[in-house]
């Protein structure tokens, strides 16, 4: 008779709304190691469970615009926190998922973590940097200011599956916009892990929400959603980013395609796509 | 110039209201009446929000505490207003409204009892000669959609059957299309239809939504006559809030000055706990002043309130938390 | 049924028990050394003196008073730490250090509160409710600068300068400290700093804090002591920057004595801040803002409102709230959560305010203060409003930095904009009323570096502040408070 111990094992689920729901379809696809080993059964979610996380973010958008960029950088670097406390797990998916050997799966988790406090350091500066006084010709107080695009879908890349996940989805939530994410389809885990650590941390509910599944089936929804405002095709292929900016024209998205930009200036593109300028009037006189 | 340092007036000295004549002209026309609001000073509403947040941070401790809680449960109009309300209902709100904590007999009675016009009878036949008031909301409460007569109507019915007080609605609609005329005549004829009972006029602040409304709806009921001001029918989500008890106070306060009459001031609806009534009363201290701190010059509307209050009072005296089984439930 | 009859005392007012928060959170030791190099000296090998409790004139700790070999080794302890591991620190190590340091500060936020009203005298509110958060919010706002240099408008890669020396006044020490190393820091210098002698309590705190932030060693050095201290470290040849507030007296001094050498200088002095009141003011609101403008930290504040000018048509009335509201302040024991105004720094501070406003009481103003008793020890003084003040009178043209208001009127906006410019300070302002254009026509015409609309005493991490003319030069917080503290 054997006295070893059995694990107790996780079920992957949705994010969406600050609760982790299965898939309303009640589908599952199987998500493997880089060598090919069974990790889990992930939810494949459908079209209605992207309804109903466009929902939840059209929902926490105005709260989340609302807090001050103080508040909203304390509550991206909790999130820093939480994930520094469980580095552990992270370098461990990472390193299943992506094929990495442990000290790159850790300096992976590092560079990841480092990334989410380098945006959280944005939340109060953005403005400041993007915004100022414009001097007209007149007797006017002029000022522009950046303000959110609103729900922003992001289709987060395939192969980096934990910092390039961390770049796409934090960049639209500093500058105030809500998110819908749908993670790498082979390698989903280390960003439901992210998902987990930001329930947990200050993430109002529906700030992010997380939607696993085939991204070819999924695409087409996020792209002709009437009610997403801009859109990251990150993680599709050029000709597929072609297909989805017609389909996101129809209701004039702001669709952000890869380009030949790295690292920060990719990060700093990123962190533009998803802002509107407001520009102020104001007479000045006695 | 003197060059002596002066002694400033103290609040105390302020709770003698000094008018040597009514110093409000008489209202003649809509236009003048409009003039008259629309001169008020603005509220800046940043502002008005930072004050009640400050004076949030008062701490209210011991003997102060027991006094405050004492002083909430002497102000609560203990409130039922339901199409289910039946005799029985108003019975038992009436026996807890003399009688707040059964095991207790120094626990002060409430001001008064609010209830709908039919059942007025019923309460005041149970109360007695009770110190506790009967107050009635009237005038197609709550949302003042009815004709005047069928208002003034409600009103009689309710003073007839033995109400002390009434409690009104203003006609929200006109106020907020400038109809400023339509609502004060409103006032006006249903103070009279109250004959001697008091009259409050409850402005529905949820509904006029700005500070600037807030601050001339209240002139308005006060130059129509009210004997008290209240912020909501406690009927909709957005009820009482400090900032706009603190609106409120500050037009009492100044029209007290101007006129020389004393208006009262009701918060009703939301404030469920006794953190809640005291952060009112500290708001009231430090705004309208202690002359107000009496049932005659503030009321809480509220139901759930009280068992709070009773709650804490105890807790007060036993140093422990209470069960909410302690006290009757209505 | 009878009711009980309500006794008319329980009704008629609600006085306020004490509410005293505890001065045990304090975790106070009876001395400390100075902080250089990353350790607390020993307190023995150095002369002692205390720090005292204004409020009751006890000590509360012996503090080591720094000599000009302390100053020499901490300057040299910081040029070590810059040249062998903080210029070697990337943007983003920095930056988590910072956050680290935000953080600690919040976790014992109650802890300094105390211990900043104990040492300072102001209220436990206020130290509670802005002076700690606001200096936590300053760390936090800078660490996030740290790794974003190239985007804050001065150029590429702007380097830091090199060590700071860093000297701050007695008026908001946990505060003035972190504004000062904060954006130093984030930019990549390293620090000397010099709390004030009446006020050390919390900066020593602070580097307990830094070192479990595990801070390297040397980038931070605080030095307790008098102004022989702030001497040395003004003069000491290591020091690449000098970053003072307190008087301008002071400033005068140190720019006078820096202009020879290649230091950087950034000043932050005094003020005689104007708040306007045109007739359409919000009236309410205006009375608590010029209240605060004045009493807020019992005056201590160098851009205090402690000009009243007010429309002409309106000064009777206005004048007549202001002193009912003044007779409403609670004055006394700063450690009483219900205390509005709190005690005077120190004896010295209380002599010349007294000075100057008996001297104003004879220049013919009509005087009113407040009937509140004030406590037998410590060091007090009722708010106190100046009416019937004008331009010519000395308590309209110096700063007092205490619970003293004059009073002043205008006519016109021009008016109003000419009187508040028609001194040689020009920290800042305040502007009420309820129409926009004439704010900003009113705020675009005065000569100061901070204007407030409809509130007053607004402080923020990303939000610029600093003077004009005799107020001093040089901007903190904000993107223009790095400009300090870089080489550019």
């Amino acid at each position: 008779m054997s006295d070893a111990r059995q694990d107790v094992r996780k079920t992957y689920k949705l994010l969406i709304n600050g609760a982790f729901p299965r898939s309303e379809s009640g589908r599952s696809y199987e998500v493997l190691s880089s060598s090919g080993e069974f990790l889990a059964n992930v939810a494949q979610g459908s079209r209605k469970d992207l309804r109903d996380a466009v929902t939840a973010a059209r929902a926490a958008q105005p709260k989340w615009w609302g807090a001050t960029a103080y508040n909203r950088g304390q509550v991206i670097y909790r999130l820093a926190e939480m994930a520094e406390s469980r580095r552990g797990e992270l370098a461990e998916h990472v390193a299943l998922a992506e094929g990495l050997k442990d000290g790159a799966a850790k300096s992976c988790v590092s560079r990841s973590i480092d990334r989410i406090v380098w945006y959280a350091g944005w939340a109060d500066k953005i403005t400041q940097v993007l915004g100022g006084a414009n001097p007209v010709a007149g007797p006017f107080f002029n000022f522009s200011l950046p303000t959110p695009s609103g729900v922003v879908a992001v289709v987060a890349p395939q192969e980096s599956s934990l910092e390039g996940f961390v770049d796409t989805v934090l960049a639209p939530i500093v500058v105030g916009n809500t998110v819908l994410v749908i993670p790498s389809e082979t390698r989903p885990i280390p960003a439901v892990l992210l998902g987990e650590m930001s329930a947990t941390s200050d993430f109002p509910a529906g700030l992010l929400n997380i939607i696993t599944g085939y991204t070819g089936e999924l695409t087409p929804t996020l792209a002709t959603h009437e009610d997403i405002d801009g859109i990251d095709l990150e993680g599709v292929s050029n000709d597929v980013a072609i297909e989805l900016s017609a389909l996101a024209a129809g209701s004039i998205k702001r669709v952000l395609r890869p380009d030949e930009h790295r690292g920060d200036a990719a990060s700093l593109r990123r962190l533009r796509a998803f802002v509107e300028t407001s520009t102020v009037w104001h007479t000045v006189g006695q | 110039m003197s060059t002596a340092p002066l002694r400033l007036v103290t609040p105390e000295d302020r709770g003698v209201i000094i008018s040597d004549s009514n110093q409000l002209a008489r209202i003649e026309s809509e236009a003048q009446l409009s003039a008259i609001l629309l001169a008020l000073s603005g509220v800046d509403a940043v502002g008005a929000e930072a004050r009640v947040a400050k004076l949030a941070t008062r701490s209210i401790k011991k003997s102060t505490k027991l006094a405050a809680l004492n002083l909430a449960i002497s102000m609560v109009d203990l409130t039922t207003l339901e199409g289910a309300d039946t005799f029985g209902r108003v019975t038992s709100l009436c026996i807890k409204a003399m009688h707040p904590d059964v095991n207790d007999d120094s626990v002060p009675p409430v001001a008064a009892v609010c209830v709908y016009p039919d059942l007025v009878a019923q309460a005041r036949s149970v109360l007695g000669e009770s110190s506790v008031k009967v107050a009635a909301v009237a005038t197609a409460f709550p949302s003042g959609r009815a004709s005047m007569k069928v208002k003034l109507l409600d009103v009689a019915d309710a003073v007839d059957a033995g109400a002390d007080e009434i409690d009104m609605v203003i006609d929200r609609g006109a106020f907020l299309s400038g109809r400023l005329g339509q609502v004060f005549d409103e006032i006006v004829a249903v103070k009279e239809a109250c004959g001697s009972a008091h009259l409050k006029v409850i402005l529905e602040t949820g509904e006029l939504v700005t500070y600037d409304n807030v601050r001339r709806a209240s002139w308005l009921a006060m130059l129509g006559g009210a004997d008290f001001i209240k912020t909501s029918t406690g009927k909709l989500p957005v009820a009482a809030t400090t900032p706009v008890a603190l609106v409120m106070l500050e037009a009492v306060r100044d029209f007290a000055e101007s006129s020389g009459r004393l208006v009262g001031v009701k918060v009703a609806g939301g404030i469920r706990t006794a953190k809640d009534a005291i952060r009112y009363l500290v708001i009231v201290n430090e705004t309208a002043g202690s002359t107000w701190l009496t049932p005659d010059l503030f009321r809480f509307g509220a139901s759930s309130l009280l068992n709070d209050l009773l709650r804490q009072r105890l807790k007060q005296q036993r140093g422990a938390y209470v069960r909410s089984d302690e006290f009757s439930g209505d | 049924m009878t009711d009980k009859s309500l006794e008319s005392s329980t009704l008629g007012s609600l006085q306020y028990d004490p509410a005293p928060e505890s001065a045990a959170i304090a975790r106070l030791r009876p001395n400390y050394g100075l902080f250089i190099d990353g350790a607390f000296t020993d307190p023995s090998t150095h002369e002692q003196f205390a720090s005292l409790n204004p409020a009751t004139e006890e000590t509360l700790a012996m503090v080591s008073s720094a000599n000009a070999a302390d100053v020499d080794r901490a300057v040299r302890a910081a040029r070590k730490a810059y040249d062998t591991v903080w210029s070697k620190t990337t943007g983003a190590e920095r930056a988590k250090y910072l956050f680290r340091i935000a953080r600690l500060i919040l976790e014992r936020s109650r802890e300094l509160a105390v211990v900043e009203t104990l040492d300072n005298g102001k209220p436990i509110r206020e130290s509670r409710d802005i002076d700690i958060p606001l200096a936590a919010a300053h760390f936090f706002y800078y660490a996030g600068w740290a790794d974003k240099l190239d985007h804050a408008g001065f150029g590429v890669s702007p380097q830091p300068i090199g060590v700071a020396g860093q000297i701050i006044p007695w008026n908001f020490p946990l505060l003035m400290a972190a504004w000062k190393l904060a954006p130093a820091l984030a930019a990549g210098n390293t620090c000397v700093l010099k709390p004030a002698e009446t006020t050390p309590l919390t900066a020593l705190v602070l580097a307990e804090i830094l070192q479990q932030a595990e801070l390297p060693d040397g980038v931070v050095n605080i030095l307790t002591g008098d102004g022989v201290a702030g001497a040395a470290l003004v003069d000491h040849p290591g020091v690449d920057k000098i970053a003072f507030t307190g008087s301008t007296e002071v400033g005068r001094l140190i720019q006078q004595r820096t202009a020879a050498s290649n230091k950087r200088l950034t000043l932050e002095l005094g003020g005689k801040g104007a708040n306007i009141v045109f007739d359409d003011a919000p009236i309410d609101e205006m009375i608590e803002g010029i209240i605060d403008g004045i009493f807020f930290n019992q005056g201590h504040v160098c851009c205090a409102g402690s000009r009243l000018l007010v429309q002409e048509s309106v000064a009777d009335e206005v004048l007549r709230r202001l002193v009912r509201r003044v007779e409403q302040l609670r004055v006394g024991d700063p450690m009483d959560k219900n205390t509005d105004v709190g005690a005077i720094n120190s004896a010295a501070q209380l002599a010349r305010i007294k000075e100057l406003t008996d001297y104003g009481a004879s220049e013919g103003a009509t005087r009113y203060t407040s009937s509140c008793v004030l406590p037998d020890k410590g060091y007090w003084f009722a708010p106190t409003v100046f009416a019937d003040v004008t331009q010519s009178h000395r308590i309209a043209r110096e700063e007092i930095f205490g619970p003293v208001l004059s009073v002043l009127t205008f006519r016109t906006p021009e008016e109003a904009v000419a009187k508040a410019n028609n001194t040689n300070y020009g920290l800042a302002c305040g502007v009420w009323s309820e129409k926009g254009s004439r704010t900003l026509w009113v705020a675009q015409r005065l000569r100061a570096g901070v204007i407030w609309a409809n509130t007053y005493n607004r402080f923020d991490p990303s939000s610029p502040f600093g003077g004009m003319r005799e107020s001093g030069f040089g901007r903190e917080g904000g993107r223009h408070g790095l400009e300090a503290y870089l080489n550019v």
